[in-house]
């Protein structure tokens, strides 16, 4: 142990001599060795830990971290055109501004009292993404959008007492592995074949597994390769016919412009809110909602902590409080069927913001804007030797699949010659989705202006030629 | 310097909600415009959209102008506690101060701009400092390889129900062993997670001591057992002195253990799980590691497995490169499936491994000790709070990072609880504490824990406030079961958000909804049973 060694550090002021002499007098012990005496001298560490050197001056640790992660190419040093489950788009900010409240950084489990501004905006949050998608339920923020999937899938298959998930065989392999690994004791999944030339899902052979075993079926719209689903109403029918559950994953922040998902017969909804004003750190910023209608079927089987308004004591105060708690796993422990626990709030109140800024007309004109810039980049790659764009003739919502195969060209030849022109490459799809052969699925956001997108095509023109 | 804040009040701003600010018209940012040259190549796309998937209602969005989206934000944050603003000893919770060098660093675009899928040649910087933390979290648990995918504790520990799901599995045992025992006083998701993951689950309940007995886990134990997986210090802040035989009596039997070192603050430095027996472990970043805690969450936990389980971690993994650097190893192998998107909460990460390396081997060790020191100090000035009584009497071990108390004595005397306790601690500007997860084994129970960045100072205010609490409770009961009086907003109604009449998770529900509402303040909030 290091009593009295003279040890003292910015984060630990009570380790500094005369402050622990003083706690340990007033707990009437020797040494802090003394207070281990539940824990068997032969399971305690002898010495000390074989760890670096450590740099408690602040300036030589950040300049250690720094030094590391410079060496880092980001998205701003680059021109990056990969999305595939989390994109580069523009955020306000003051969406860095409030999420880098130290208030609300560093909150944690607070309640109605202590923490009623974290609540209020945690509400507004579930209130904004209903709004969105057209439901009058939203959950606190979920991890991310898979392990919002998967929570809605499985309240579906909960809710009809069916087994069967049927799942759009156009959703990126990383979600079908998480549903996957979350459903396999209680589910059983299969894919519903996709029409190659329209990239969307085929209703013949939807129709054909929908059987009475079936409680979930779940699409993305847009879908993983930026395809725009219009038979979703089609789709509920045949769906709620067969006495399942409709469930589909949203780019909330297409729904400016696309319809929301309850409009056209959606059951569950979810989706991920790093498009709203969140970096992407890496993944890092990835954070996933779930929505329904109000009814207490829905409600029941909700994993994640449902933030309630309530009146307070004086007419027209508010405050909010976390509901139904005993249907969460924190209540139910072995008698879980879903877990909860701390998922990404700070990024629901990111969100919060970046809705409240936007406001309808910015969603509008964001959708809007999103749709002309991955056409156009769509159309002027179309028109290159050794690239085709297999959709062009659909809709779709910034992204959208390149096809090299007439280049001769691998994708990851292309993208390594990009790469030396500072540009990040769409994502390969070659492995993920074999059957499409040497394609890349490229993002164009709103930060991808006609100079941006030019600079690609004549970019790509030079790599391919 | 120990007196009460006992004229605090709490910002209160009665601030509306968003959406009632809305002034037709106003807007608080404006997109990039469309240049003219890619509107005249494609039209209005937006409008040729498919019938059936254009949106033609319009959204009910608040209009709000820029500056007062951000008055109103700020104006949340002021009616939030947390650490930065004020104590919080929220126990299992692990709060303590987040570096803001740390934060500043990772809002840089050296990580804050990365794209998961960046070609990995521009992410060296990124998976040198996984690789680099992957080595330091190894020293200080005594595991063989980690991962960083989770995004939370439950979720770990979900992570590790899944690695003994798939080695079993592996055996071809699995139908067999399929039972998971975990401990009344470890966290719900020990008990929670194994169920997602298809295990049934056995609870051990405490003996005299607060923790389970050896008798109680033979009497568990079968060939059925899959896995052990708990806490340990336990929830209540006590260890349990026999946990090496129950790790080699579920060895014996064939399954293997699972350590949660959500409570692993007071043993940095000093109990290692690999030591101790582990297979495999789970370090909360956002709690221990001193990531922020974010409002609850962005977390991340650090799962470490023994070399006999990495080929089963979640993929993909940070290995070093032929020829030098880093790669990303992707090859699924046995990887059972994903946990999270891409590759975790490296944000976390990166903070974790700044705390780490600030503070070093002898750190690491000075956190563990000052936070049972500043725990031991708590408890025994706690003695001194009239009502107060300190659960399992027979354990006269010293408590390590927590204790939780009981306010038993002072409901029987007063009848006050100890949510009254809670809810009138705010008025003091501290952060409530919580009581106890489910099971509410001990009666009226307050768990507290006071971390390693407190001054004495700070734990002496957080005493008076306490003190000056138990005093009003036995002098003037009503008054003390009556609060909070000065927080951040009046006395909730807490039939509201259980009545599906009257709750409420959206504007638009509220809308609809608040007719139902009556003027009664029927009963109190009781939601801080819930846990975190």
């Amino acid at each position: 142990m290091t009593d009295d060694t003279g040890f003292t550090h910015p984060y630990v002021p009570n380790a500094a001599p005369e402050a622990r002499r003083h706690l340990l007098k007033a707990i009437g012990v020797e040494s802090a060795a003394d207070l281990y005496a539940s824990v068997p001298e032969e399971l305690q560490v002898k010495g000390l830990l074989d760890l670096p050197e450590p740099l408690p001056s602040e300036h030589d640790l950040r300049k250690h971290v720094e030094s590391i992660i410079g060496q880092n190419e980001s998205c701003r040093d680059h021109l990056n055109f990969c999305g595939a489950g989390c994109w580069q788009h523009y955020v306000p900010a003051l969406c860095d501004e409030i999420t880098g409240r130290g208030e609300f950084l560093t909150a944690y489990g607070g309640g109605t009292y202590s923490d009623h501004g974290k609540n209020q905006a945690i509400f507004e949050f579930q209130s904004l993404i209903g709004e969105l998608v057209g439901m009058e339920v939203v959950g606190s923020p979920a991890y991310d959008m898979g392990a919002a999937v998967n929570s809605a899938v499985t309240m579906a298959c909960r809710i009809t007492g069916r087994r069967g998930i049927l799942l759009s065989g156009g959703i990126s392999a990383d979600r079908l592995s998480q549903v996957r690994g979350f459903t396999k004791p209680v589910a059983d999944l299969e894919s519903i074949g996709v029409d190659p030339l329209t990239g969307l899902i085929n209703l013949d052979d939807l129709k054909a597994k929908l059987t009475s075993d079936i409680g979930a079926v779940y699409f993305e719209n847009p879908s993983y390769l930026g395809l725009i689903e219009s038979r979703g109403e089609e789709i509920a029918d045949i769906v709620h016919a067969a006495g399942a559950m409709l469930v589909v994953g949203v780019d909330p922040l297409s729904l400016g412009v696309l319809a929301a998902p309850a409009d056209y017969g959606a059951d569950i909804v979810c989706g991920d809110i790093q498009p709203l004003g969140i970096h992407m750190y890496g993944g890092g910023g990835c954070a996933g909602f779930i929505a329904s209608r109000d009814e207490e079927r829905f409600v029941a089987e909700f994993p994640m902590i449902l933030m309630s308004i309530a009146p307070g004591k004086e007419a027209g105060d508010i405050g909010f409080a976390w509901s139904t708690m005993q249907r969460t796993s924190y209540d139910k422990r072995h008698e879980s069927e879903d877990y909860a626990g701390t998922t990404q709030w700070l990024w629901g109140i990111g969100a919060a913001v970046y809705l409240s800024l936007m406001g309808p007309r910015g969603m509008n004109e964001i959708g809007r804007g999103i749709l002309q810039r991955s056409r156009y980049a769509a159309m002027r790659i179309n028109e290159l030797d050794g690239a085709s764009v297999p959709h062009l003739d659909g809709a779709f919502f910034k992204e959208f699949v390149v096809d090299f195969g007439d280049s001769g060209r691998s994708v990851a030849n292309i993208n390594a010659a990009l790469l030396a022109r500072d540009i990040f490459g769409g994502k390969d799809l070659s492995t993920e989705f074999p059957l499409l052969g040497q394609s890349a699925l490229y993002c164009v956001t709103e930060i991808h202006g006609k100079e941006e997108i030019d600079r690609l095509v004549d970019t790509l023109r030079e790599v391919l030629s | 310097m120990s007196g009460t804040r006992s004229n605090f009040q709490a910002a209160r701003w009665n601030e509306e909600l968003i959406m009632e600010l809305s002034e037709k018209g106003q807007r608080g940012i404006v997109p990039p415009a469309i240049d003219a040259d890619i509107a005249a190549a494609v039209g209005d796309v937006a409008a040729a959209l498919p019938a059936g998937v254009r949106r033609t209602t319009p959204l009910d969005l608040p209009e709000v102008t820029q500056h007062r989206v951000l008055r109103h934000f700020m104006r949340l944050s002021q009616m939030s506690m947390g650490f930065d603003v004020t104590t919080d000893m929220m126990g299992t919770c692990t709060m303590k101060y987040s570096p803001k060098a740390h934060e500043h660093i990772a809002r840089g675009a050296k990580l804050a701009d990365l794209h998961p899928l960046q070609d990995v040649g521009s992410l060296q910087g990124l998976l040198e400092l996984m690789y680099r933390f992957n080595r330091i979290m190894c020293s200080i648990s005594g595991m063989d390889e980690f991962t960083f995918q989770p995004a939370s504790g439950a979720q770990g520990i979900y992570t590790n129900a899944c690695l003994i799901r798939a080695y079993h599995e592996s055996r071809g045992e699995l139908e067999q062993r399929n039972e998971i025992i975990t401990t009344s006083f470890s966290h719900p998701a020990d008990a929670a997670t194994p169920a997602v993951a298809g295990f049934k689950v056995i609870t051990l309940m405490p003996g005299e001591m607060g923790y389970a007995d050896v008798d109680a886990l033979k009497a568990a134990i079968s060939d059925r057992t899959a896995g052990l997986m708990l806490t340990n210090p336990e929830d209540t802040g006590q260890y349990n002195p026999h946990i090496r035989q129950f790790v080699d009596l579920v060895h014996e039997a064939g399954g293997l253990c699972a350590y949660d070192q959500a409570n692993g603050n007071p043993l940095l430095g000093v109990v290692r799980a690999g030591d101790t027996g582990f297979d495999m472990c789970q370090f909360n970043l956002h709690k221990t590691f001193s990531a922020p805690h974010g409002s609850l969450g962005m977390g991340c936990a650090a799962v470490g497995v023994k070399e006999f389980l990495r080929k089963f971690l979640p993929r993909p993994l940070v290995a070093e490169a032929e020829g030098g650097g880093y790669r990303l190893d992707y090859d699924q192998g046995e990887g059972i499936d994903k946990i999270r998107a891409f590759i975790g909460n490296v944000h976390a990460v990166l903070k974790a491994y700044s705390w780490v390396m600030s503070l070093g081997a002898e750190g690491l060790r000075a956190v563990a000790e000052t936070a049972v020191l500043n725990n031991n100090y708590m408890l025994s000035r706690m003695r001194e709070v009239r009502g107060v009584t300190i659960p399992w009497p027979a354990n006269n071990y010293p408590k390590l990072e927590q204790v939780r108390y009981s306010f038993e004595q002072m409901f029987a005397e007063t009848g006050v609880t100890s949510h009254d306790v809670i809810d009138r601690m705010v008025d003091y500007g501290v952060q409530h504490c919580m009581p106890s997860h489910v099971p509410m084994l001990v009666p009226e129970p307050f768990t507290m824990e006071p971390g390693e960045s407190l001054t004495i100072a700070e734990m002496d205010q957080m005493l008076a406030a306490l003190k000056a609490i138990s005093d009003e409770a036995y002098s003037d009961p009503e008054k003390a079961r009556g609060g909070p009086y000065n927080a951040a907003t009046t006395r909730i109604d807490g039939d509201v958000p259980e009545d599906p009449d009257c709750w409420a998770f959206t504007y638009r529900a509220y809308q609809r909804k608040k007719g139902h509402w009556t003027s009664g303040n029927r009963r109190k909030i009781e939601h801080h049973s819930g846990g975190y």
